[in-house]
């Protein structure tokens, strides 16, 4: 079935077809058409959940975890301020390995307040032990979402997992979406069945205190080990959905014309459709120009990258977020990944959108002409690009 | 002699907690009248150590630790998802907190919760200031009291204000129901824990849990004290069912006792002036009168 769906609305028919059992939410623009959406589907009977209206996005994410310890699939979603305010409960989440799926929209943080598209909010829950995938389109939402439960469900996963949108660009961006069959994702997904889970007919206490010589330094390293083993399980699954539904979204880097680019940019969310259309022209004009769309931030894709960097010349990353005191996330990790490789490329870092700042064409123009124009392959370059003097 | 409190423990040998402490009272009683089909939230508080460290614990029921603020979020995602499995009937959730998680840092998840109307069961066992972190005042502390963050030097520098009155604030929620209870009064406790169990909605009860190591009293005292605070009307045994109030200890007028005698058996009060006591002594009072004149005017028909 097709409809026209925005990027929340997309979400909100994710949460249905894959039958979140409980959802705790709270509202924020822009994610407030989430909840507006799933609150509509389950006044028309359409959709059957347990729906907790609580007084907090802490409290959100709380409810979220206590319920998918008692083995309900769960699903939350928030954006920038009530995502920071969820911060504790991230960490808890993972380290309870309760496989919540939320969608986060990427608004930036006040002050001064901004309900526009900024990705430091996200990026600044990197170290919470969630896996965290950008989207580009609201079929990508949807599809993404239903990929997620499978992927944080599996039993050598079990970790939580963070979809982002960019706010309005994707959020509130109507896109003809098509809504698989609810059959062929019960088929697909199955039922979620933790085998440790809050039981009464089997009693037993998660999160007990572990002395330093105990356990927790070992319950750590399994969070870690279970990252790692997400790699392979997202690349499986993605498989798996093209096969049953005909779409896939390249799994950790979405490559756009790299084949035989000596420049790509790589960036994550809705400016890559800006991208796109920048690489097409360049391309006609002779340029060799590609995108490498970050798709999966956590898991880092170290090899993704690495195996990218063999043909490349120059890499221009695009920031939409900022770690004061240090350069952009992706950029700073995109070199870290290389750093090791004997003939590694130019790695050139830019600022970009933040606080919903429009990337245009121009935009990414100056960037392309910036690494074009670059000779000397030792310089170290990062800039902010568009500032107002 | 017939047995009034249930013989089953739930509770078993081995816990952490201080010599005479009144919280691990609290707990026993509690899930004797609760029974094996109990969930159960706990905060950081000494109850979070209590237990005992993985992967040994010392309750039999399911368990969950949550963050310190997050108690009524948890029970609320528990019931949930127990509905949303079909697994609710016949099973009790409870959020188990100490008073620093319920009036303090836990009480915007405790009112959401109880406003939303889950089927939840929230105790707070109040040992009045926050003692696992080593005594530091909350707003359960009483007026009058030392704490480390509250020390008493030279300039009497005792907490300022009075306790926080949570089961006031509970009621003013309009749950079903709401009440005190006491480690002093296991059949009341009981009692009431019974009543919370068969009540289809949010409960409040508040435990009255008196910490030796905090109010510097011997730990053989816990109970005579417990009874003491009762018997003065500085902690009341009361129930709020439905609206309606109830005084479940009626302390006669020629049998209330001074505050002074509770006052002098603990340490944290050991510097308080006849000046300060006398404005205790009033305020007890009048919280008393305040009580009583609500069980006149919204009491049981």
């Amino acid at each position: 079935m097709k409809k026209v769906l925005s990027g929340n609305s997309a979400a909100a028919y994710g949460s249905m077809l894959v039958r979140a059992e409980v959802i705790s939410a709270y509202p924020i623009t822009p994610q407030t058409k989430i909840v507006e959406k799933i609150a509509d589907l389950i006044a028309n009977g359409e959709f059957k959940t347990e729906f907790v209206k609580v007084e907090s996005e802490h409290s959100a994410m709380a409810a979220a975890v206590s319920a998918s310890l008692v083995g309900a699939r769960t699903f939350t979603a928030t954006s920038a301020q009530g995502l920071l305010l969820m911060h504790e409960i991230l960490h808890w989440a993972s380290a309870s390995r309760t496989p919540i799926v939320m969608v986060n929209i990427n608004r930036g943080l006040a002050p001064p307040w901004s309900v526009w598209a900024d990705q430091t909010d996200s990026i600044a829950q990197r170290d919470t032990g969630w896996m965290q995938f950008y989207c580009e389109s609201c079929q990508e939402v949807l599809d993404t979402m239903i990929q997620l439960y499978k992927v944080a469900e599996d039993k050598d996963v079990l970790l939580p997992a963070m979809l982002s949108e960019d706010a309005f660009l994707l959020s509130h961006t109507s896109e003809i979406v098509d809504i698989p069959d609810q059959e062929k994702v019960d088929d697909f997904l199955g039922t979620f069945d933790p085998e440790y889970k809050l039981d009464v007919n089997r009693p037993m206490s998660f999160g007990s205190l572990s002395m330093p010589h105990q356990y927790y330094y070992e319950f750590r390293y399994k969070i870690a080990e279970a990252m790692e083993n997400a790699k392979n399980k997202i690349i499986e699954v993605e498989r798996d959905f093209e096969k049953v539904f005909g779409r896939s979204y390249g799994g950790f880097l979405d490559l756009y014309r790299c084949d035989g680019a000596d420049i790509v940019l790589v960036a994550a969310g809705s400016m890559s459709s800006t991208i796109r259309i920048a690489v097409d022209e360049m391309r006609d004009k002779g340029h060799k120009v590609g995108l490498a769309r970050l798709r999966v931030f956590r898991p880092f894709p170290v090899e993704e990258f690495k195996k990218l960097a063999k043909d490349v010349k120059i890499i221009g990353v695009l920031d939409r977020s900022f770690c004061f005191g240090y350069e952009g996330a992706f950029f700073t990790e995109i070199k870290s990944a290389l750093y090791n490789m004997d003939d590694r490329p130019l790695v050139k870092g830019y600022v970009v959108g933040i606080g919903g700042r429009d990337v245009t064409l121009d935009v990414i123009f100056e960037i392309i002409d910036d690494c074009m124009k670059t000779t000397d392959t030792k310089e170290e370059s990062f800039k902010w690009i568009g500032l107002k003097g | 002699m017939k047995l009034t409190i249930p013989e089953q423990e739930l509770m078993e040998k081995g816990h952490m907690a201080c010599l005479g402490c009144g919280g691990s009272l609290a707990m026993r009683y509690l899930l004797k009248a609760l029974g094996k089909d109990t969930m159960m939230a706990i905060p950081a508080c000494c109850w979070a150590v209590i237990p005992g460290v993985f992967p040994y614990s010392c309750l039999e029921i399911p368990l969950q630790y949550v963050a310190f603020e997050a108690t009524g979020a948890a029970i609320s995602g528990m019931e949930a998802a127990l509905k949303a499995k079909g697994k609710k009937d016949g099973v009790t959730v409870v959020g188990w907190a100490g008073d620093g998680g319920t009036v303090d840092i836990g009480i915007q998840a405790l009112s959401g919760a109880v406003e939303r109307g889950h089927d939840v069961k929230y105790v707070c066992y109040d040992n009045e200031a926050y003692m696992n972190t080593g005594i530091q005042r909350s707003s359960a502390t009483p007026k009058g009291a030392w704490t480390t963050t509250t020390p008493v030097g030279n300039t009497r520098f005792w907490k300022q204000t009075n306790k926080k009155n949570i089961v006031e604030i509970m009621a003013a929620h309009d749950i079903p129901y709401a009440c005190t209870a006491s480690v002093a009064y296991p059949e009341d406790l009981i009692k009431k824990a019974k009543k919370m169990k068969d009540i289809k909605g949010p409960c409040y009860m508040h435990i009255y849990a008196p910490c030796p190591t905090g109010w510097k009293y011997p730990p053989e005292k816990t109970i005579e004290l417990s009874r003491l605070a009762t018997e003065s009307c500085i902690f009341p045994l009361y129930e709020v069912t439905y609206g309606k109030y109830k005084i479940n200890k009626d302390i006669k007028d020629e049998k209330k006792k001074p505050i002074i005698d509770y006052l002098r058996s603990q340490g944290r009060f050991r510097k308080l002036d006849e000046e300060t006591i006398r404005s205790l002594q009033k305020h007890v009072d009048d919280e008393w009168i305040k009580l009583k004149k609500k069980v006149e005017c919204f009491g049981e028909e």
